[in-house]
């Protein structure tokens, strides 16, 4: 296992970097696996506390179940919760069905843009993974984005060794990626070394399938699968040549490139 | 072609993790071999090159394995990689990241994001091609990287009829100037990308190669680090105060740390001992940590340090200085100008620096030939000889010695824009005080009262503040109302002119001992400080007019009484008469003062503000301890 503890070390040194650097700083929890590790790497880092807000950019598709594990954990480990919600969308019945990169955008890159906006955090991390989705492979681990929240991917700044871009113009703000070099295979190795607790949509719970990613409901499907306990799960993706987030709908064609450059996690 | 869908499949452990990153000139097939080296190994998402193969086929253009990494549209279209892609491999119990790097001149400064995640690196060359500048920049700017792990693969064989003599002339001609950085290539392997050659399986094509495949050479790549063996270094990243436990952070650079040892802080010189590891969710707690390790401690004592410090034992202390001499390659927007402000960042200690002297540009083609010209600047991509000035003393190494903090980054505006590694240090003015100082403080003998517990009592920090200027501009004036005003709170303030020192302490100098008697009272101000108490001093005895016959300049004067006191904060006013400029970068500035209260609140609001002076003393006054 000592590849993962070079993972975690790696992590927190990267969270314990942001939150020395930004004094409005944020974490985006969606509740799945990826960043409920990255709660759990942040209580790592500051011995026990979260000493920031959670946010949580709510499409109101989320399966009801991820609501009532975010509301356990939030209690239970005594988080600052701050839920967002672009809220006019919704009134004007944005849906997957208007198309999903219109329906993510209006609802997660505009509801998190939202957030930033009404919050002014400068410093928001993600639990974005590199082995994802090949834009996020060419992720930096501190990413900044411009006054319209956009990524200029032509235009990277250096990123040296531990050194890390840490001072940006007024207006802008930088994304924190503390987990671009874990797999999905690491995320539930972790979780089992650590004995985190995750959503039990991820297991096979009778019926021959689990979810491998989560998203909204409309958008997110499970795969058929007989994993019920994480050595299974990590059995059966050593097993897989199946993307991850093959169950994603708003991967298609070049959705993510388009959704990334204009600020979608 | 040989599949081996099983074999990645096999559920081996994996016993480590590796980065490494795929370097060399532009077209020389970079993409082409890791797209090719996923799927001679069935490693690739299942419907991947189907995918691909569709996207091609539909925009008419010929099926690449470069498409399968070269993510963005803009890529694909030109054909070209612009941004490192991290993807990941597991091959043989070792779970791989894999950094694709432009090769395009433009795009150097990617590479270099690339390579330094590095642990190893495949350099490749095209046979047809042959050796280029940028084969050979990017082997330089590896060596500075600090990769040094490098196996060379001469790619497109097959377009010079595999043929061993061209091979050999491109070995011969790499391996030299490889040699000229102290790199030893582990292995130089003939292949062919495109067509599968030497990458998963041995080609038929050049049984003359009795060496390894691409992919075999991977599994002899070492993780295996010395780290834990060299001296301890441990940069305190932050201080933590969530709960009752005072936790300094940081990561292990090298060396190892445990529980009970006695530790030393540079460049402050403050020691203690480490009382706790700290961990979450670890039981029991650990009692060592090594090189690499993220880690949380506690001390056995309170004591003032700050982010930037470097911990180690006594027995092994980092450099100290505010000058360094080192290799840095610039990829700004701007070109490096000298006397020009920059931030020096050396592992987390962050300093504003000038560079002050530019030795030579190094060029790639001619490492060796030492034209000891003057350059201006330094332009983007380019690689140079220079010294660095620190404004404040730090902790460092050698790169030679240790790796990690004997490299460092400059940051121009708000980006990081250029890297360098550390090749000599250079002594400042100050080495002879800074190392007198060293040695004070390792052997001061000290009570149970500690300068935190003073400052709790006092309402403020032990502190210096230094009035500078010509002489009758007001400066004993005001330094007696400061004084006057702050006993009047309760503070514990003292007064004192270093003329009182001449007849006494200093009554066998003669005029000419400027140092000297600069020294004397930096030491007495030093033990004053020990004290706990806030020290107001005027400097008009150092200067030439009114002091010392050979009086110094004031900012070597205030230079070298802030190295002897060091690391207690020192608060520097100047006044004068006329709108003259300071000769030093002053906190505090005053022309002519004439209302002395306003200046005497000014001086009170910028010891607050320093975090020197408690708001209200008495119920606990809050201090910023840590950062």
């Amino acid at each position: 296992m000592r590849h993962i503890r070079q993972l975690e070390d790696q992590s927190v040194y990267i969270l314990r970097e942001a939150y020395k650097h930004f004094d409005n700083l944020g974490m985006l929890w969606s509740m799945g696996k990826d960043s409920t590790v990255l709660l759990w790497l942040a209580r790592k880092a500051f011995f026990g506390h979260v000493p920031f807000p959670l946010l949580h950019v709510d499409t109101s598709y989320k399966i009801p179940a991820m609501i009532e594990y975010r509301d356990r954990l939030a209690r239970e480990w005594r988080l600052n919760l701050v839920v967002g919600q672009n809220k006019k969308a919704l009134a004007e019945e944005m849906n997957h069905e208007r198309g999903r990169v219109e329906c993510c955008t209006a609802l997660k890159t505009n509801g998190l843009k939202l957030l930033l906006e009404e919050k002014g955090y400068t410093g928001i991390i993600l639990g974005v993974r590199a082995d994802e989705e090949s834009t996020r492979a060419k992720e930096r681990y501190f990413s900044p984005r411009d006054k319209n929240n956009d990524w200029d991917f032509r235009d990277q700044p250096p990123e040296l060794w531990d050194q890390f871009k840490t001072s940006f113009p007024p207006g802008t703000h930088i994304r924190i990626h503390p987990l671009l070099d874990w797999t999905e295979i690491n995320i539930w190795e972790y979780i089992k070394l650590e004995n985190i607790p995750f959503m039990d949509l991820y297991l096979d719970r009778g019926d021959g399938t689990r979810y491998r990613s989560l998203g909204c409901a409309p958008c997110t499907f499970p795969i058929k699968s007989t994993a019920s306990t994480v050595d299974e799960i990590i059995e059966e993706l050593r097993a897989t040549n199946v993307a991850e987030r093959a169950g994603r709908a708003q991967d298609e064609g070049r959705g993510m490139e388009v959704l990334r450059k204009d600020g979608y996690m | 072609m040989a599949t081996c869908k099983t074999e990645t499949s096999a559920a081996v452990d994996i016993r480590d993790r590796m980065n490494i990153v795929i370097v060399g000139s532009v077209d020389h097939g970079k993409s082409t071999l890791l797209g090719r080296l996923y799927a001679d190994t069935g490693t690739l998402p299942e419907g991947k090159i189907e995918k691909i193969q569709a996207i091609c086929k539909q925009q008419g253009k010929e099926f690449e394995y470069a498409f399968l990494f070269d993510a963005f549209l803009e890529e694909q279209q030109q054909g070209v990689t612009i941004d490192t892609a991290r993807t990941f491999f597991q091959w043989a119990g070792r779970q791989y990241i894999i950094i694709d790097a432009p090769g395009h001149k433009e795009f150097l400064k990617n590479m270099v994001s690339g390579a330094a995640r590095a642990e190893a690196a495949l350099l490749l060359i095209d046979a047809l091609e042959g050796v280029r500048d940028q084969s050979k920049r990017h082997g330089l700017l590896l060596s500075m990287l600090g990769v040094k792990q490098v196996t060379v693969v001469v790619n497109k064989m097959d377009l010079v009829d595999y043929r061993q003599d061209t091979f050999a002339l491109i070995e011969k001609e790499y391996r030299a100037f490889l040699s000229q950085l102290d790199v030893t290539p582990q292995f130089v392997i003939p292949a062919s990308a495109k067509r599968g050659d030497n990458i998963a399986t041995p080609s038929p094509h050049m049984a003359w190669h009795t060496g390894p495949t691409v992919l075999e050479s991977l599994a002899q790549f070492s993780s295996e680090s010395e780290k834990g063996e060299q001296p301890l270094r441990f940069p305190l990243q932050d201080v933590y105060k969530f709960d009752a436990r005072r936790i300094l952070t940081g990561r292990i650079t090298s060396g190892r740390l445990k529980v009970g040892d006695q530790v030393i802080f540079s460049p402050s010189n403050k020691s203690a001992v480490v009382q706790t590891l700290e961990a979450f969710n670890v039981e029991p707690p650990p009692t060592q940590a090594l090189a690499g390790q993220s880690v949380g401690i506690t001390l056995d004592e309170q004591i003032f340090v700050e982010r930037g410090e470097v911990l180690s034992h006594e027995s092994s202390l980092p450099l100290v200085s505010t000058t360094f001499r080192a290799n840095l390659f610039w990829l700004g927007r701007r070109p490096l100008e000298m006397d020009k402000l920059y931030l020096v960042r050396l592992a987390t200690h962050e300093v504003e620096c000038r560079v002050a002297a530019i030795h030579r540009i190094v060029d790639a083609d001619n490492l060796s030939l030492d034209q000891q010209q003057t350059n201006a600047v330094v332009k983007r991509n380019e690689v140079a000889d220079v010294t660095i000035q620190a404004k404040a003393p730090l902790a460092f190494d050698l790169y030679s010695d240790l790796e990690t903090t004997g490299r460092f980054v400059l940051v121009d505006e708000y980006d990081v824009s250029g890297g360098g590694i550390i090749t000599e240090m250079v002594a400042d003015r100050e080495e002879t005080l800074r190392v007198e100082a060293r040695q004070r403080d390792f052997a001061w003998v000290q009570g149970d009262v500690t300068l935190a517990d003073r400052a709790k009592h006092y309402g403020h920090r032990a502190a210096l503040v230094l009035l500078i200027g010509p002489d009758t501009t007001g400066k004993t004036f005001l330094a007696k109302k400061v004084e006057s005003m702050l006993v009047a709170e309760g503070r514990h303030v003292y007064m004192l002119d270093p003329e009182n020192l001449r007849r006494g302490l200093d009554a066998d100098l003669q005029d000419e001992d400027a140092r000297e008697t600069i020294r004397r009272y930096g030491e007495v101000a030093r033990l004053l400080i020990d004290t706990g108490v806030l020290l107001i001093s005027t400097t008009n005895s150092f200067n030439p007019s009114t002091g010392l016959r050979a009086g110094l300049p004031a900012d070597q004067v205030v230079e070298a009484i802030r190295t002897l006191v060091h690391p207690a904060p020192v608060l520097t006013v100047y006044m004068s008469q006329e709108t003259t400029l300071s000769p030093i970068e002053a906190d505090l500035s005053f022309t002519g003062p004439e209302d002395f209260t306003r200046t005497t609140h000014d001086v009170l609001a910028a010891l607050k503000q320093k975090g020197i002076l408690a708001e209200t003393i008495g119920n606990q006054p809050v201090f910023q301890f840590s950062i």
